[in-house]
This record gives structure tokens, C-alpha cells and sequence, in this order.
């Protein structure tokens, strides 16, 4: 058996997950026709290049059905509960920086902080009958995050894109979403609150500890974990 | 986790005792309407409770418990007093590895009746005697008793306001009420914040600030813009009440002596006399069922962690390990009183409420240990 290694299968974040390795003496790429998800790996014996969407590695790596994974820090924690039970993280690899925070209208004058959110939510309720919504493709996150900060009188709304129109089009008062530079926020007249950056996320290379790990799959971890100088866990077969 | 048939005999044994004590044979379905539940917990319920979707019913839940459609069918036509039994599956999603159960049964009792000293009585000397022979430790508290206090502070009502909606949540609560005593001082973004709200008016700040968008409005923005200024020039909490706040919240003492002690600070605070007075009663009517109050364990913080139900008395018993309660391991049985969950769910109506569950596979487990 060889080491299964989930990548991203295409765009910006795929080709620096092969820069990234490319620069340790691995070598990545894709195979086959120019639309085909094949991928090998030179500069190592007994590793395979498994090509997924970065939304499903999470899951992929807690099923055990990959030995590592590429994929956004936000996304192992918001898929998984327990996250750091069911994988390890190895590496951040230093790109695909963004932050998920929790932003409102920028005419919200009355609205800074996760405490003045708390307290809008409380009237926002008592005034228009309904918990003040939050769209957010992040529920997990968003929703241990604002429990840990003892946030009230809020629902989250499911938006799977575009979230940072939901205020405009009325179907959420406010938004949980990744921003890199923030200008979509900008544009669409959004503001971030001060003290809620829920998660710092990067690109991350993570260990599935339900996958079978073999005594040619330990090895080869350690093979691999030496070319890129990172140390890996004890895994157990 | 399948149910074991030992869980089943144990769980259908509490069933029959509920019912020799006189309560009535009650069923609720299992899945339940998800709006009522949401709109009642929020995303707590969503993150405890399956969630899923029916093509004709909308949103449904897989029962999390059975306080609410008891509730509900009551409301709808049980008749005064009355006192309920329940025996079923109950769902709750688990979102660490690790041995508690999503799917377990629970065997309850429910009364609901206007003497309410006298009813908490009834639930908890029950409880405490069918489950006498486990050797269990038995936890008390009252959330009345800090409401009240809550309610006797003279203070700004929007203050007592947000206390009383944090109730549920101790380190916000702890947080607000170091700001309205002036033990925290002010944080330097409402500093900030205050400061640009003192510039100019608000409808003119919010022209400067974008365009009016999303269904929170100019008048809502406006409003609490102002109620901020206002709290801010708000005095402080006095150290006395305050000090009584913070005493309450670390009470923790045995019955009697928890009794004496809220007798000692009555004084400094008169407003929470009622609920002392009531407190007092409920010790008496333990007395008279059996349980001995000098030295039955009570925590005038307990039951602020779970489901914001509970809004009077509160009950749990554990297995009685040395040391702590631990917190990974959920109570063999817990209840309380929930008055205030009968008046929502009763659109105006409501009726004093107590009640609690026990877990047979707990029991069961004990038994067989």
C-alpha cells in the first residue's frame, strides 16, 4: 500500500500546495488529459497523489480514506467536530492566508465589538420578533466561537456564497465570512467588528490518525517528513 | 448506542413508580417541530439536537427532551393540578469522541401545580427516594433566589435587563456585572465608540458611516446609540448590592446554613426577601417529606450552565465520586422548576411548573456495578 496525499485538485490554492512541496524535493503534478483529476508525485517512492475538491479533504482525512491532506485550516474546524482528535496538523504551509470574522453594516455606529453585537441582538429581538441572523457557511466555528463569547438571541442563516449580500437582499442582519483584504466587504458597505476574528486560517498539510498506517505507510511518512523537514506524530497501524 | 434491556426494566420500573405516585401516562412524538425549540434555545438547540427536514412539516427535530410537548399538551387541555409520566428515547448530538450517549432514555415526571413550595418538594423527595438505594450525592440550587436579587438592585432596568438575559451565561454575567459595579474599568473600544457617538447625532453619524442597509433600521441604530450615552452617565452599582451579588453568586453551603446566611444579607438587599421566604418554605416542606436540609448540598449558582429553563429551583444527583462533580459525566437525574418556560410556551397563560428526568442506563449501569 502507499501513502495516500490529498491535494487540492485545481486553481491557485493547488498550484502552491505543489510549489510548496516542489521546494522540498517533491515533486507534484497533474497527469493525463488537461481536464483529468490524476496526479503523481516524483522525488519519493511509495507516495500518491489523490486530487479533491479542498471542501471534501476534511472529510477524506477523517474517514482515513487519504494518509494526509493540503487543506484550509477553517475548513478541518468547521467540518469536523473534535478536529484535533481525528487529524494532526504537520505543517502550515504559509499561503492561502484568511480570516473568518463576523462583520455588520458599516452604518451600524452603534456596533464595535462582539459585546455591542450582544446587546443589538438583544433588541433586535425584542423589537422585530425574531433572533438576529447571521449568514455563515462556517456554522461550527461561528457558533462555538459567539457560545465561548456568551453571544444571546442570535440564529445563523446558511449561505453558501455571495454571503456578503445576504444584509442587502434581507435575509441576515449580519455575516460570518473569510476575508483576505476585506474589500468585498467594503464594496457591499459591511464593517468588521474589532475583537472577532474566529479563526486565523492557512493552507495546512494534516495527518488523518484513522487511516491504516501500515508499517510501508510509517516509513514512508518518515521519509517523507525528513525531505520536508517537519516532524510528524507516532502513529499506530 | 443501543439500548440496553436492563436500561428498558429499569426505565419501565421509574415508570411505574411515577405513576403509583399519581401521575398521569403521557406520550410525545418523537419528532418534533423544530421552530418552537429554536426559537426557545437558539443555536444551542442546533448544535445539541438532530435537525432535519420534513417535505411537508418543515424543519423537525429529533426530540431532545420532553419538557416542551409535556408542556404543550398540558397547556392545550390538562386540567389543574396534575402531575405527568414519560418514558422514552431522547436525541442529542455529541460533538466530542468519547463514551456519552446521542440516544438514551429518559423516564420523567412533571407536576404542575400552583402550591410551589409543596410540588418541589414532592419532585425531589421522590427522586431522592427511588434513587435512595444507588447511594447518589444530590445537588440543590435556587436561580430564584438571584433573579430576585437581580430584580431588587437599584439600578437602571435596561441593567437589570441584561443581567437577568445572562443569567444563563456565568462569564458574561460575571463580566456585566464588574462593569455596572465599576470594578472593570470601561473597555477602550466603548471608550472609542462613545466618544465618536458624542460628535454629532446619530442619524448624522450613520450618514457619514454608509448607506442604510439590512432590516436593523436607522430608529433601531439610533435608539441604543443613545441608550449607550445613557448608561454610560448611569451611577454604578452600589458597593452594598453589589456585594450582595457577588456574595450569592459564591454561596455554596449546605441547606440550613445557606438559610441562615441568605437571612444574614437579607438586610442589605429587602427585595430578595420573597424569594428567602420561599426558599425557606421548600426546607420545610423537605423536612416534612424526609430529607434532611442540614445537610442536603446547595449552590445558589447552580443550574446556570444547562438549558436556560430553569428559572427557580434546581436539582441533580450524581454518583458519588470523591472530589468534584465531573463535568464529562452527565447526572444520573436532574430538574427544576421552569415557570417562566409555561408562560411563552402559553401565549400569556402560564402555570407553576416543576419537574425532572432520570436516566435508567445510568441506573441500570449503577445497579449492576
Amino acid at each position: 500500500m502507499s501513502l495516500k496525499i490529498g491535494v487540492p485538485s485545481k486553481g491557485r490554492l493547488m498550484e502552491k500546495t505543489f510549489d510548496w512541496f516542489g521546494a522540498r524535493g517533491v515533486t507534484m503534478q497533474r497527469t493525463g488529459a488537461e481536464r483529468e483529476y490524476s496526479g503523481a508525485v516524483e522525488g519519493i517512492e511509495g507516495v500518491e497523489l489523490v486530487m479533491l475538491s479542498a471542501g471534501e479533504i476534511p472529510r477524506e482525512l477523517a474517514a482515513g480514506r487519504i494518509h494526509l491532506g493540503v487543506t484550509g485550516s477553517d475548513l478541518v474546524r468547521d467540518k469536523l467536530a473534535d478536529w484535533n482528535k481525528q487529524v494532526a496538523e504537520l505543517a502550515p504551509l504559509g499561503f492561502g492566508h484568511a480570516d473568518l470574522i463576523l462583520a455588520v453594516p458599516a452604518c451600524w455606529i452603534d456596533v464595535d465589538t462582539l459585546d455591542d453585537l450582544d446587546g443589538a441582538a438583544a433588541a433586535f429581538r425584542a423589537r422585530h420578533g425574531f433572533r438576529l441572523r447571521i449568514a455563515t457557511k462556517y456554522h461550527r466555528l461561528v457558533r462555538d466561537f459567539l457560545t465561548e463569547n456568551g453571544i444571546a438571541d442570535y440564529q445563523l442563516v446558511d449561505s453558501q456564497g455571495a454571503t456578503e449580500g445576504t444584509v442587502k437582499n434581507l435575509t441576515a442582519e449580519a455575516i460570518a465570512d473569510i476575508t483576505s483584504t476585506g474589500e468585498t466587504l467594503r464594496a457591499n458597505h459591511l464593517k468588521i467588528l474589532n475583537d472577532a476574528v474566529i479563526h486565523r486560517s492557512q493552507a495546512t498539510l494534516f495527518l488523518a490518525r484513522k487511516a491504516d498506517w501500515g508499517t510501508a505507510e510509517q516509513a514512508t511518512l518518515a521519509a517523507l517528513a525528513a525531505r520536508l523537514g517537519i516532524s510528524a506524530p507516532q502513529v499506530s497501524g | 448506542m443501543t439500548i440496553s434491556p436492563a436500561a428498558r426494566a429499569e426505565a419501565a420500573a421509574l415508570f411505574a413508580a411515577f405513576r403509583a405516585a399519581g401521575a398521569a401516562a403521557v406520550e410525545a412524538d418523537i419528532l418534533q417541530p423544530a421552530g418552537t425549540l429554536l426559537d426557545l434555545y437558539g443555536e444551542d438547540i442546533r448544535a445539541r439536537a438532530y435537525v432535519t427536514q420534513d417535505p411537508l412539516r418543515g424543519e423537525m427535530v429529533l426530540r431532545p427532551d420532553f419538557t416542551v410537548p409535556v408542556v404543550q399538551a398540558h397547556m392545550a387541555g390538562g386540567a389543574e393540578p396534575a402531575r405527568y409520566t414519560y418514558m422514552g428515547e431522547v436525541f442529542r448530538k455529541q460533538d466530542h469522541l468519547g463514551p456519552r450517549a446521542n440516544e438514551y432514555l429518559q423516564v420523567g415526571f412533571e407536576v404542575f401545580d400552583r402550591n410551589a413550595p409543596e410540588a418541589d418538594a414532592e419532585v425531589f423527595a421522590i427522586f431522592a427516594g427511588l434513587l435512595a438505594p444507588l447511594g447518589l450525592r444530590a445537588l440543590t440550587g435556587d436561580i430564584g433566589i438571584l433573579l430576585a436579587a437581580i430584580e431588587g438592585l437599584s439600578t437602571t432596568d435596561r441593567r437589570k435587563a441584561a443581567l437577568r438575559r445572562h443569567v444563563w451565561r456565568p462569564r458574561r454575567f460575571r463580566a456585566l456585572l464588574d462593569r455596572f459595579t465599576g470594578r472593570a474599568p470601561m473597555s477602550e473600544g466603548r471608550a472609542r465608540l462613545l466618544d465618536h457617538l458624542k460628535t454629532d447625532t446619530p442619524e448624522a453619524l450613520m450618514d457619514a458611516a454608509g448607506p442604510q442597509i439590512g432590516l436593523r433600521s436607522a430608529e433601531d441604530i439610533a435608539d441604543r446609540a443613545r441608550a449607550l450615552i445613557e448608561d454610560a452617565e448611569a451611577a454604578p452599582i452600589s458597593a452594598p448590592e453589589a456585594a450582595v451579588l457577588y456574595d450569592l453568586l459564591g454561596l455554596a453551603a449546605p441547606a440550613d446554613h445557606a438559610l441562615h446566611h441568605l437571612r444574614g444579607i437579607q438586610p442589605l438587599m429587602p427585595a430578595i426577601a420573597p424569594a428567602v421566604d420561599r426558599f425557606e418554605a421548600r426546607l420545610r416542606a423537605l423536612q416534612s417529606r424526609g430529607i434532611d436540609t442540614a445537610t442536603l448540598p446547595f449552590a445558589a449558582s447552580h443550574g446556570r450552565t444547562t438549558l436556560e429553563y430553569y428559572d427557580g429551583f434546581v436539582f441533580t444527583f450524581h454518583r458519588d465520586g470523591s472530589g468534584a462533580v465531573d463535568a464529562a459525566e452527565p447526572p444520573i437525574a436532574s430538574g427544576g422548576r421552569y415557570d417562566a418556560l409555561t408562560a411563552i410556551l402559553g401565549a400569556g397563560r402560564s402555570i407553576p411548573a416543576v419537574g425532572g428526568i432520570i436516566r435508567p442506563a445510568l441506573v441500570a449501569e449503577l445497579k449492576g456495578a
